[in-house]
């Protein structure tokens, strides 16, 4: 009994040394490090680390603390994370969430906290439209945007017939819908698999009996690497061209794709050949910093933190969270994407791209060969009364 | 009517991966009477060690048995420094143990591997397709892999079936200290055994290798697959594994394959759509089920 | 054996601590100390009820998450239908939404106990390693099929708007939560306590020891152990219930076999076959993860060495460490 109460009580003076230590102004970063999409969160975290590194551990002048915990791709673990940085920490500023249903999970309540949070990626419909919140702004994108400049430049392409894919979820059913938003063709097939499923076989001997012009996919991360290897083995990327947005295509899962990906184009909002002083700085120290070419998400958590560095600048702090939001709204910041404001729902109005996988010395990345959106605004934003 | 012949043998080939794993597992599960969730672990080493090898050397042949290799001498440190210390133990311990080795072994490959997936490619010479049937092109390497694993069935069935090493592990598995009575070395017939699982489970994950993602994790799906392969074979039968794996197979990939297309003749399509994914993620689970209530013991039992 | 064995004084003990918590949290100003105090009670409430099959009747399930998350969903669910003003059933009978607790809870418990029903019918036709795998498959399914029900989430889950409500308390006040949660686990607590001293109990823990002897006495222990079965359903269902209104949310994730690992994690670290064990398995359990968690993201590598040497050394667990001898409830 001794020895537990003693390691309950040790317990409680740990909990209250590590708050009592309130200088600088803590970001609370949850995101994704375990399971096999730890790479993601890895890329926002080291992308948010840079600016803060490059400010030698400030930023805009304001000296910052970044406690960064792993979500485990676990909304009930984001939630308690949340809740933990909330009550024991008292963090007012979160960022960095990997996965929408995490972000589904957290963010409607912290906002409601008076938690200002700041999305590096996931992006879910509901919080773009009716379920927009003054203290929610997304750095990254609206989830369906990049399915919508794919589904804009397939029609471009004159391809009268496209097969679809996703995962058989929420998420997976919203990206092809923001595809076909943009897609004026004719749809061969739509076809839900198995979340997580790894053989493709039988949904690609069904595809190729449909013989569609184009296929449209949405499986990020491991899904996505199966898919494009066993559709290139199957033969099919000589006769039928396939299309997705981003997730699948970003440096470090091109790697483990190798020569399958070759040629297939995708849609993102950035990629490291953006024409653009401070892009051309951030890939450079990223390269420098990490040895590995950035991904989009590790732009977003650049961008995200260099947004936060804006206004607190302007700020000096968080004690008037009012005036960081206002300061946050305006974005007043170089983003590595060049073109950045917000729009009425606080998700980014930006240009939008069409790019290619292609091989180099250094191995698989992508090129940018078309801005088919300009000043891109979400198709929620209309729903949004803020 | 192709368009049956090659799902027919894509859950082939899905049957045979399965197999390769529910060998090993089955064998440990019968003849040690010891349950092992880190099976799993030991097809996701397969596959890292596999990647890894092919990328410095540029040779899916070296490879192979680096992978095999690796897999094999894990598992015989698994069994040497754990495993052997719970075969007296109740299932529950075993159960609890490999639980933490597969948390155990799937952060170490992150710390060792990093974060991000692994490549492997498709050894040049198969990395196409042919035509099997007039207007049924089939890549090659899938052939292969269907090749390999009825290989090592036959080879498995001979191991048991007709040399000594074979009768041992059988003896052994009925009646354990009488062996050892008879100047068998039963410690050390049990480490090969397990490790000939793990090996199998090795060759079975630098085999998906080139046509899975290699990363992290990637064991417990397939582990828990493997695991209805089992129940459904019935447990510690090469046989029932066999035909466990083909079922599940089949059932998996042509629920895929045709849910869909009979629903819609019913249903308006998205609902058909949306339930016939649903029903093809669980057909293989309602399969079990089905054989369960008809067969408790599985369609094959080792002791009858 | 005094009256005041160090069982007693354990048990009293950890009572203590448990009933002043808040005051613990309030007088220290750590709000937090009571969210991870309501979640370890309800993780305790799971695991106490996984040791009755696990501990007691020597049954091994490795699909009880299952439970936990049908629990869950019939919190989310039936306040998604109160909140769009829906009737979930509207035949044969009309069973409408609600977010009252006093009727959302006890649904609970029953909803999961009937599944374990069914599920426990099937799963004991077999034994031993069958039915540990049995259990894990069955649980894959109902996770499966929760992921594809797009209607109340899918993969997404749902949000709930608010906790439930009672009368009298106001649940969404953390203290009122935390002794929600306190006098569910008490109660659970006591009753599994009278079970397994009952007759009932010494036949289920026969059934657990040796099977055939029961079988020459002449009783089938089929049926003892699928009411048990259900007893342990029914009790994760409440504990499910209870999560959901923890964190105001429910996803298919609470069914990933994982959850179901973890909670015979804390069973075996607390000690098997002991009432009082997995409470304190679930502490520990939740601690560890938390403490690892905060000096390394590679906690898991530290973890799983633990659990293997738990297995292997410390078979009688923390509870059988720190009550001493007759630490089992037999």
């Amino acid at each position: 009994m001794k020895k537990l109460a003693m390691g309950l009580c040790g317990v409680g003076i740990m909990l209250s040394t590590l708050c009592s230590a309130a200088e600088p102004v803590k970001i609370g970063m949850i995101t994704t490090l375990s399971t096999k999409a730890g790479y993601l969160g890895e890329e926002i975290r080291d992308g948010f680390k840079l600016a803060i590194d490059q400010e030698a551990g400030k930023l805009g002048g304001v000296p910052v603390e970044l406690l960064v915990e792993d979500d485990g791709a676990k909304p009930e673990k984001g939630k308690q994370i949340a809740e933990r940085f909330i009550k024991k920490d008292n963090i007012k500023i979160m960022t960095g969430i990997v996965f929408s249903n995490v972000a589904m999970a957290v963010v409607p309540k912290v906002v409601q906290d008076d938690v200002l949070y700041l999305s590096a990626n996931a992006a879910p419909s509901k919080l773009a439209g009716d379920g927009c919140n003054a203290n929610y702004f997304s750095v990254s994108y609206q989830n369906d945007s990049l399915d919508e400049v794919v589904g804009q430049y397939v029609t471009e392409a004159g391809h009268k017939s496209v097969y679809l894919i996703a995962p058989n979820y929420p998420a997976g059913k919203d990206h092809l819908a923001g595809f076909k938003r943009y897609y004026k063709g004719t749809i061969a097939g739509e076809v839900y698999t198995k979340l997580d499923q790894s053989d493709y076989a039988a949904e690609l001997a069904a595809l190729r009996a449909a013989a569609p012009e184009a296929v449209f996919f949405f499986l990020p991360g491991g899904m996505g690497i199966n898919f494009v290897k066993q559709y290139a083995q199957a033969g099919l990327n000589q006769t039928i061209p396939i299309y997705g947005p981003a997730f699948s295509f970003d440096e470090r899962l091109l790697g483990a794709v190798g020569a399958a990906a070759l040629g297939v184009k995708n849609g993102s909002q950035w990629t490291h050949d953006l024409d653009n002083p401070a892009n051309q700085q951030f890939v450079a120290a990223y390269k420098k910093a990490y040895g590995r070419t950035p991904t989009l998400y590790a732009s977003q958590g650049y961008d995200t933190a260099r947004l936060i560095a804006s206004a607190l600048k302007a700020t000096g702090g968080t004690d008037d969270l009012a005036a960081v939001r206002a300061a946050l709204k305006k974005a007043d910041f170089a983003s590595v994407r060049g073109n950045f404001s917000f729009g009425n729902n606080q998700h980014p109005v930006q240009d939008i791209y069409i790019r290619e996988v292609i091989q180099t010395a250094d191995g698989f990345t992508n090129k940018t060969i078309k801005k088919v959106f300009t000043n891109h605004v979400d198709a929620y934003a209309q729903d949004c009364k803020m | 009517m192709l368009l049956v012949i090659e799902q027919l043998l894509n859950g082939l080939q899905l049957g045979i991966t399965l197999f390769l794993m529910s060998a090993g597992l089955t064998l440990v599960f019968g003849i040690m009477q010891v349950i092992n969730l880190a099976h799993g672990s030991f097809y996701m080493i397969g596959a890292y060690v596999g990647a890894t090898v092919a990328a410095k050397t540029g040779s899916f042949l070296l490879a192979i048995p680096a992978a095999l290799g690796a897999a094999a001498l894990v598992g015989a440190v698994v069994e040497i420094v754990i495993l052997r210390h719970l075969y007296k133990r109740e299932h529950l311990d075993q159960v609890l143990a490999t639980f933490g080795l597969i948390m155990f072994f799937n952060e170490l490959t992150l710390m060792i591997w990093g974060r991000q997936p692994l490549f492997m490619d498709v050894p040049g010479p198969l990395a196409q397709s042919i035509e099997i049937l007039p207007g049924l092109p089939y890549p090659v390497y899938r052939l292969a892999v269907i090749g390999v694993g009825l290989f090592v069935a036959l080879a498995l069935w001979l191991l048991f079936a007709k040399t000594r090493a074979g009768m041992k592990i059988r003896a052994g598995a009925s009646n354990r200290d009488m062996i050892g009575a008879l100047g068998v070395n039963i410690n050390l017939l049990y480490t090969l055994v397990f490790s000939l699982g793990a090996l199998l489970a090795g060759l079975a994950g630098v085999m998906a290798g080139p046509v899975l993602a290699v990363q992290s994790g990637m064991g417990e799906s397939i582990l828990i697959l493997t695991f209805v392969v089992i129940v459904i074979g019935g447990i510690g039968s090469i046989r029932g594994a066999v035909a466990g794996a083909l079922l599940v197979g089949l059932v998996d990939t042509l629920g895929r394959a045709f849910l869909p297309v009979l629903l819609r003749l019913v249903l308006e399509s998205s609902a058909a759509d949306s339930l016939a994914a649903s029903l093809a993620s669980m057909a293989i689970y309602i399969l079990m089920a089905a054989i369960l209530v008809w067969k408790p013991r599985g369609l094959f039992p080792a002791h009858a | 054996m005094s009256l005041l064995s160090r069982k007693t004084i354990v048990i009293g003990g950890g009572a203590l601590l448990l009933f002043f918590l808040p005051l613990v949290a309030k007088l220290t100003g750590q709000p937090y100390l009571l969210s991870l105090g309501s979640r370890i009670l309800i993780y305790a409430l799971a695991a106490v009820s996984l040791d009755l099959l696990l501990g007691y009747s020597g049954m091994i399930s490795l699909g009880h998450a299952a439970f936990v998350g049908i629990g869950a969903y019939v919190v989310g669910i039936s306040q998604f239908h109160s909140y769009e003003a829906t009737p979930f059933l509207s035949a044969p009978f009309l069973l409408s939404g609600s977010e009252n607790g006093l009727f959302v809870l006890p649904l609970a418990i029953l909803v999961a106990a009937f599944a374990a029903l069914i599920i426990g019918a099937l799963c004991l036709r077999t034994t031993g390693m069958h039915f540990i795998m049995i259990t894990l498959a069955f649980a894959q399914m109902l996770y499966y099929f929760f992921i594809s029900l797009e209607k109340y989430g899918g993969d997404d889950g749902l949000s709930l708007y608010a906790r439930n409500s009672f009368p009298g308390i106001d649940l969404s006040d953390d203290r009122h939560f935390y002794y929600l949660c306190l006098t569910a686990l008490g109660l659970f607590l006591l009753f599994t306590c009278r079970l397994v001293t009952s007759r009932f109990g010494l036949i289920i823990r026969g059934a657990g020891n040796n099977d055939r002897r029961l079988k020459g006495l002449g009783i089938r222990s089929t049926s003892y152990k699928l009411v048990t079965f259900v007893i342990a359903g029914g009790g994760a269902g409440l504990a499910g219930a209870l999560l959901a209104n923890q964190t105001e949310y429910v996803s298919p994730g609470l069914m990933h076999w994982t959850l179901s690992g973890e909670l015979m994690v804390m069973v075996l670290l607390g000690g098997l076959g002991t009432l009082f064990g997995p409470v304190l398995g679930a502490a520990a359990f939740l601690l560890l993860e938390e403490g690892l968690a905060m000096y390394t993201e590679h906690w898991m590598v530290y973890m799983g060495p633990v659990l293997i040497l738990a297995v292997v050394f410390a078979k009688r667990g923390l509870f059988g460490l720190l009550a001493g001898g007759n630490s089992r409830d037999d």
